[in-house]
Order: C-alpha cells, then sequence, then structure tokens
C-alpha cells in the first residue's frame, strides 16, 4: 500500500497548487473590484482579452466559471434556475448555467463579480451572442461584439477589413467605458506577453508527444484556464514555464501521466466536466492515455498569424481564424496532423449537445479519420456542464468495447 | 379564386414545380434563410428558389448530422443526399446560425450541385462597419455568381432585380395587411402557400398572380366570416405546417400576422431603387426586422413582437419554436417578458420535423383561445 501512495505522490503535478493559488488570487480580485475601483467586464473564452488588460479592466470568463461549475457537478441545479425562465434543455449548459447562476449568485464561488461590461466575440459560436444579448439586458450594461467572420474555406479581404476596423472600435468602447485613453504602449507588451505565453502553452501540450506521456488531456484541461483567462500577464508566462519545466523533468524522469501507458488517444471537443476524473480512471484503467485534444490547442493554435511586433494589426487575423472558426475540413486536416504528431491509436469524440458549431460535422471527421488512418473511435454524447445529461452506464461499456477493438488491433 | 390553385401547386410541389422550369431551360439555385441576397441571383439570370426541410423520413442525414440539430437543417440534407434535388445548379448559403453554418460544410464536402458559396454575412447590422461589410460581402458574392455562372450581372439587372422584389414584397406586405383588415378574405392556409410559392415561383409570373389574387380580394375573397375570431400572431423561424393555420382557425382564431422569416420576416422592408444597386440590397437588412441569429439591438424583437400585436389589435401570441432552434430557444423568454408586461397572453409550441396529433394541438389551442 505505501508502495502505490509513493506512485502516486510521483505522479501528482507539482504545479497544481499554485495554479489554483493563482486562480484563487485571480477570483479574488475580480469579486473585490468594486473595492478597488476596476472595472470588470465579462468576456467570451475565444475573445481578444489584451486590450482588456491594457486598460487594466479585469477580464471574467463566463465559460471558466462554467467549467468550475461542471467540475462542483452543480451545473444541473443551475441549468434548473435558468429552465424555470423558460429557457430550454437544449441551449447551451454554459449559457444556462451561467444565467441561473446570475439570478442566485451560486456554484462554488458565489457567483460572478458583476460586470461594467460585455465583451461578446463569436469566433467560437453564434450562442455567445445570444447569452450576451441575455446577460446585457439582465445587468443593463454595454456590450460590445467583436464580430469574426466564419473562415469557410477562406480569409477573405473583405472580413480582414471588417475586423480590423473593429478593433479600433473596441479600443474606442473601453475608452468611453473606461473613460480613459487607450494606452497603445501597453497594448505592444500586453501582445508580447500574450504571444509567449501562448508559445509556452503550445510548448507544455506537445511535451504529450513524448512515450510514455507526462500529461494527459484531462491535465490540459485543467491547465488551460490559465492561458484563458490571464492571456497578456507576466504571470501566466511565469507559471507555464515552471509547468513546462515540470514536464521535462517528469519526461527525463520516466513519469508518466498514468501507471502503464500502452494505448494513446485524441480527445475532442470540450471536456465533460463533471466526469474529468472519472473519465481519466476509467480510461487509464484500460492502460490508455489521452494525451492530446483538439480543444486546449485552440488557444495557441492561431500562433500562426500572430506577430507580436505587431499585435493589433495581426490579431485581427489570429482570432479570426481559431480553431472552432473554420470549416470541417481544415479541421480535419488538423485532427489527421494531431493523429500523426501524438502517435494516437485512437479517438474520442465528445458529441457535445452545448456545442453544435463543435459537434456537428463531427461525423465527418470521424470518417476522416478512420479512412486515412485506419485507427477507431468512439462517440460519446453529454452536456458539457448538466451532469443530467449523462449515462455512466451506457458510456462505460461503449468506452470497454472501444478499448476492445484498440487492443485487437494493436 | 381560382388563382390560389397555382400557389398552392408551387406550394406544395416544388420540385415538380423546379423541373418543369428547369425544362424550360432555366438554371436554378437552392437556398436558405431569408439572408440570402434573392436579388442578386435573380439579376444573374439564375432562378433562386428556398429550399426547406423534407416532409418524410431522415435517415441518410443521420450519418452526417446528430439528433440534436433541428429537423430544418437535417431534413435539408436528406433531400441533397436522396437526391430529390436533382434539379439544382448550385447552392448559396449565407451565414447565420451555427447549424446552417456546419450544414454548409456538410453539404459542400458531401454533395456536388455546381455552384456553392457561403455569403458570411457580419452578425451585428447596427454598426456603420457592419453594414459597410454587408456591401462589400454582396459585392463578394456578386463576384463568385459572375465567375462560378459565367453570366455578367449588370447594374442595370440588379435594378431591375430590386424593382422585381421591391414590387413582390409590396404586394405580399399589401395582402398580409388586406387579410388582417378582413381575415376573412383569406384562410390562413391560403396565406401560407402565397408566400411560400412566392420562395419558389418564376418570380414575373409571381407578380402576375400575386395582382390577380389582390383582385380577386378586392372583390371580396372568400368571403369567410372572421367575427368573434380571436387574432393571433405567430412569430418563430419557419413554418412548414399549414395544419397550424387551420387548426387555430377550427379552434376559434385567426393569425392575422407573423414574425417568422417564411413571413413578415421575408418581405418587410424596401430597397432604395436609385442608389448603388448592391449598397442598396445591403442597407434594407439592416433596417428590416432581425433574425434572432442577427443583432440590432438586444430589445429589438422583444419590442417588435409587442408593435405588431398592437398595430394589428391582436390578442395573443402563439410561439411556433422549432426544436434545437438555438437562437429562438434564446430570444423565447424575454420576448415572452416583454408581452407579460403588456399583458399580451403567450403559447409556446415547440415542434419537431412533425407537428403533434391534430387532436392534442386543437385542444391546446382552444385552451389558449378562451383564456384570451
Amino acid at each position: 500500500m505505501a508502495g502505490e501512495a509513493q506512485e502516486k505522490e510521483k505522479r501528482k503535478m507539482k504545479s497544481a497548487k499554485k495554479m489554483r493559488d493563482i486562480m484563487t488570487n485571480y477570483y479574488i480580485e475580480a469579486k473585490t473590484a468594486g473595492e478597488t475601483g476596476k472595472k470588470v467586464a465579462w468576456i467570451t473564452s475565444g475573445g481578444p482579452v489584451e486590450p482588456l488588460i491594457a486598460m487594466d479592466v479585469i477580464p471574467v470568463y463566463p465559460e471558466n466559471h462554467g467549467a468550475m461549475i461542471g467540475a462542483s457537478k452543480m451545473g444541473g441545479e443551475l441549468c434548473e434556475r435558468a429552465e424555470e425562465l423558460g429557457y430550454s434543455g437544449d441551449i447551451c449548459s454554459y449559457a444556462r448555467s451561467d444565467i441561473g447562476c446570475s439570478l442566485v449568485d451560486g456554484g462554488p464561488i458565489g457567483g460572478l463579480p458583476k460586470p461594467d461590461m460585455l465583451i461578446c466575440c463569436n469566433n467560437i459560436c453564434g450562442t455567445v451572442l445570444k447569452w450576451y444579448e441575455v446577460q446585457a439586458r439582465y445587468y443593463d450594461i454595454p456590450l460590445f461584439i467583436f464580430d469574426t467572420p466564419f473562415c469557410h474555406t477562406e480569409y477573405a479581404d473583405e472580413a480582414k477589413k471588417y475586423v480590423r476596423k473593429q478593433i479600433d472600435e473596441y479600443t474606442g468602447f473601453l475608452e468611453g467605458v473606461c473613460g480613459k485613453k487607450f494606452d497603445h504602449d501597453r497594448i505592444k507588451e500586453v501582445g508580447r506577453l500574450s504571444v509567449e505565453g501562448q508559445q509556452l502553452w503550445q510548448e507544455v501540450l506537445d511535451t504529450a508527444m513524448n512515450k510514455p506521456s507526462p500529461m494527459t488531456c484531462f491535465d490540459a484541461f485543467f491547465f488551460l484556464a490559465l492561458i484563458v483567462t490571464l492571456r497578456g500577464t507576466q504571470e501566466t508566462i511565469d507559471f507555464y514555464r515552471d509547468l513546462l519545466e515540470e514536464m521535462r523533468g517528469r519526461v527525463a524522469e520516466g513519469i508518466s501521466a498514468i501507471p502503464n501507458e500502452r494505448y494513446r488517444l485524441l480527445w475532442d471537443n470540450l471536456p465533460i466536466w463533471y466526469r474529468i476524473k472519472w473519465l481519466s480512471e476509467k480510461f487509464a484503467s484500460h492502460d490508455a492515455c489521452l494525451v492530446a485534444d483538439t480543444y486546449t490547442s485552440a488557444w495557441c493554435g492561431s500562433l500562426k498569424y500572430m506577430d507580436e511586433n505587431n499585435f493589433l494589426d495581426s490579431m485581427a487575423e489570429g482570432y479570426t481564424r481559431i480553431y472552432l472558426n473554420i470549416g470541417v475540413d481544415e479541421m480535419i486536416k488538423i485532427v489527421l496532423e494531431m493523429v500523426d504528431k501524438y502517435d494516437v491509436d485512437g479517438f474520442v469524440m465528445h458529441s457535445n449537445r452545448s456545442c453544435k458549431p463543435y459537434s456537428l460535422g463531427q461525423y465527418d471527421i470521424q470518417r476522416a479519420v478512420q479512412r486515412e488512418k485506419g485507427i477507431p473511435s468512439l462517440i460519446i454524447e453529454s452536456h458539457m456542464v448538466d451532469e443530467r445529461s449523462f449515462s455512466e452506464s451506457q458510456t462505460e461499456t461503449r468506452i470497454d468495447a472501444f478499448m476492445e477493438m484498440i487492443r485487437q488491433k494493436k | 379564386m381560382e388563382v390560389l390553385n397555382d400557389f398552392y401547386r408551387v406550394a406544395e410541389n416544388p420540385y415538380e414545380y423546379s423541373r418543369e422550369l428547369k425544362k424550360s431551360g432555366k438554371r436554378i439555385i437552392g437556398y436558405f434563410c431569408s439572408y440570402t441576397p434573392e436579388e442578386i441571383i435573380s439579376a444573374s439570370g439564375v432562378h433562386p428558389i428556398r429550399l426547406f426541410g423534407t416532409g418524410g423520413d431522415i435517415t441518410l442525414a443521420d450519418s452526417h448530422l446528430q439528433p440534436y440539430c433541428c429537423s430544418l437543417v437535417r431534413g435539408a440534407l436528406e433531400e441533397a443526399l436522396e437526391g430529390r434535388l436533382d434539379f439544382l445548379d448550385g447552392t448559396v448559403f449565407p451565414h447565420t446560425c451555427d447549424s446552417i453554418q456546419r450544414l454548409s460544410d456538410i453539404w459542400r464536402l458531401n454533395t456536388n450541385f455546381g455552384f456553392f458559396a457561403d455569403v458570411v454575412l457580419p452578425v451585428k447590422l447596427n454598426t456603420e462597419s457592419s453594414r459597410e461589410y454587408f456591401a462589400d460581402i454582396l459585392k463578394k458574392f456578386r463576384l463568385d455568381l459572375e465567375r462560378g455562372l459565367g453570366v455578367t450581372i449588370t447594374d442595370d439587372k440588379l435594378k431591375t432585380a430590386i424593382t422585381r422584389y421591391n414590387n413582390i414584397r409590396r404586394s405580399l406586405k399589401a395582402l398580409y395587411e388586406m387579410h388582417s383588415k378582413e381575415p376573412g378574405i383569406l384562410s390562413g392556409r391560403d396565406l401560407w402557400a402565397v408566400t411560400r410559392a412566392s420562395m419558389i415561383m418564376e418570380r414575373d409570373d409571381l407578380l402576375v398572380k400575386l395582382s390577380l389574387l389582390k383582385e380577386a380580394l378586392k372583390k371580396g375573397g372568400r368571403s369567410g366570416k372572421s367575427e368573434g375570431k380571436k387574432r393571433l400572431v405567430l412569430a418563430g423561424s419557419v413554418c412548414d405546417h399549414p395544419n397550424v393555420y387551420t387548426i387555430i382557425e377550427d379552434s376559434g382564431g385567426v393569425v392575422v400576422w407573423d414574425d417568422l422569416c417564411t413571413g413578415s420576416r421575408y418581405f418587410e422592408g424596401t430597397i432604395e431603387e436609385n442608389g448603388n444597386p448592391v449598397e442598396s440590397i445591403a442597407a434594407r437588412y439592416a433596417e428590416r426586422l432581425v433574425c434572432p441569429a442577427k443583432h440590432l439591438s438586444n430589445t429589438a424583437r422583444g419590442d417588435n413582437i409587442v408593435r405588431i400585436v398592437k398595430k394589428h389589435d391582436a390578442g395573443g401570441v402563439v410561439f411556433l419554436l422549432l426544436k434545437f432552434c438555438d437562437p429562438h430557444d434564446f430570444d423565447y423568454p424575454y420576448m415572452k417578458e416583454f408581452l407579460d408586461r403588456e399583458n399580451i397572453p403567450s403559447m409556446l409550441l415547440e415542434v419537431e420535423d412533425s407537428l403533434p396529433s391534430e387532436a392534442q394541438l386543437k385542444t391546446r389551442f382552444e385552451t389558449f383561445i378562451h383564456m384570451l
């Protein structure tokens, strides 16, 4: 028994505590913004946060909060509050739980600080537009919509011009709400930090190319919070540097994320937040490590379009061409690259009823992976933070059958 | 009113009609949603028809789309994969909701109808740059059409098309207004067939038939009785179920106006005829009643539904929502709240690809209508 505990201790991520501390401090600062006179903006997870940081506005992410609600298994209860108001149980469970939470200040941290403004970028979905309209009415505060035209097959010149113009409208909006001039020097620095943070995050994820992998995608789901919420700060860079060092140390010492990595898998879509532990244990019991995912890499996937020396201009393209704002064929290309890059034996797709832009098209992606790479795939259906939608026994049976297929193939 | 038969024939058999049209040498482009700039397609000499879901079972589409995708999107794909749209020479997808957005990708990768275009419209319509972008993207669409179809779309052709569509929209609106004034002149199902056929029929022929219908209505139309019927407004996305109108009428009500994209949202707004034609087409969309997938203001649709009810002296609103339609699902609670504030009763009817049984629907409508 002592040996087992030691084993477990060895595998534990040392950076986890630091990360929790940073996030706790971040939420304390956000929740006491009223006392410090700082403004709070709610912003969508794929939204351009750097101008907020440059203006000393505290960015708060209802989606990150949604993930916390889900992980605390409080999603169902808060979703129900929204449903009582007439919201359909079919819509996004992040939105439902957030709308419910605004009413009762519930959830794991007693609700989010009241926003002074809302920044909605539709590069992740059309749902955020509707959700932020709901909150703009509820809190009666200004809403800025950063409209990033969908890139089915191209990033058209017309879109380029439009998005670039909106960056100036965005900074103008912030000047109005904050009552001060936009700091063009500061944004250069924030932009540089943002790009560096994204590069480090990609390097952290890349360590999963090692066999055995020092981390799983479930770890990535956890460590993701900083690149989402505090992108553009030195703190994020310092943290990811340490995390990268820890991962590299693990690789050097041969510490794997799961005890016996025999099979390597790729995850698609958002996490099922209330089942992270269960799923990671379930797969580990089959000696399967989910080494990578299409979700957490979305926060560094458009680095190729970003220029740290010309941040504001290049962020237009960077934010418009993120993973969810591109056509299914381009997604297929990225998934196929990931299959090779991380050398995986199988593909696990979360068919997420909460997220249509991520989920519709999955069947075509699944077929392409099957055709091009010949690896088995599995589809698990749920609503990402509404635990009422999850069937454990059904999922378990399907995972077992899927792993049996993988075993036979390898 | 014999002219009604022509509308019914087209509305109920749109594919048959399209195939006949095709035989006469017309090229046909199918489109989704009322944000498609039909004028530009029409000016290219190609005939635009709107695509809807399917009346039949959905099987082939199931291997591309999850069951939690709306029946309109799944049904449209089913029609394409089943080969029932073989008369199409192309398809156009304007950017609206997340589901249509992904349908466009799946359609592009799995079907082959020749011409294909995404018209990636802005989602907000209330800023100068978004309106400018709207016009820019329509100009791009005009070039895409010219290149893809090997045609030239001159300003003159665009102006002719704009006049044609302004006339169609004015006529449809006039019919709605005549019907709102005297609901007995046409049944709800008649009006459904007329608007539906308007999105399918050869448009010059349509204009002739619309004016014939107007003349017939001036002479009294169906001369049905509508006294004592409760006046209602129907709100939602598309109405694929003409039975809804009939059952409402059998239950003592009558739909006098709507906020549907196969209804008033299709015909509201006139295009300026003397300006730059493409910019004028774009300008109409910024003025027109907004679909929930677009942003005009935080309260545009709530304010509007109240305005419609008051203007048409209606007693209540029936929300007809397609299951899994996110944009409408998000708007429903606040629109209901706006109505509640004005003491305007409303009821919600959520439908999948088929309606609930007639008896069940009748009971629900009767209960609602008696309450008014």
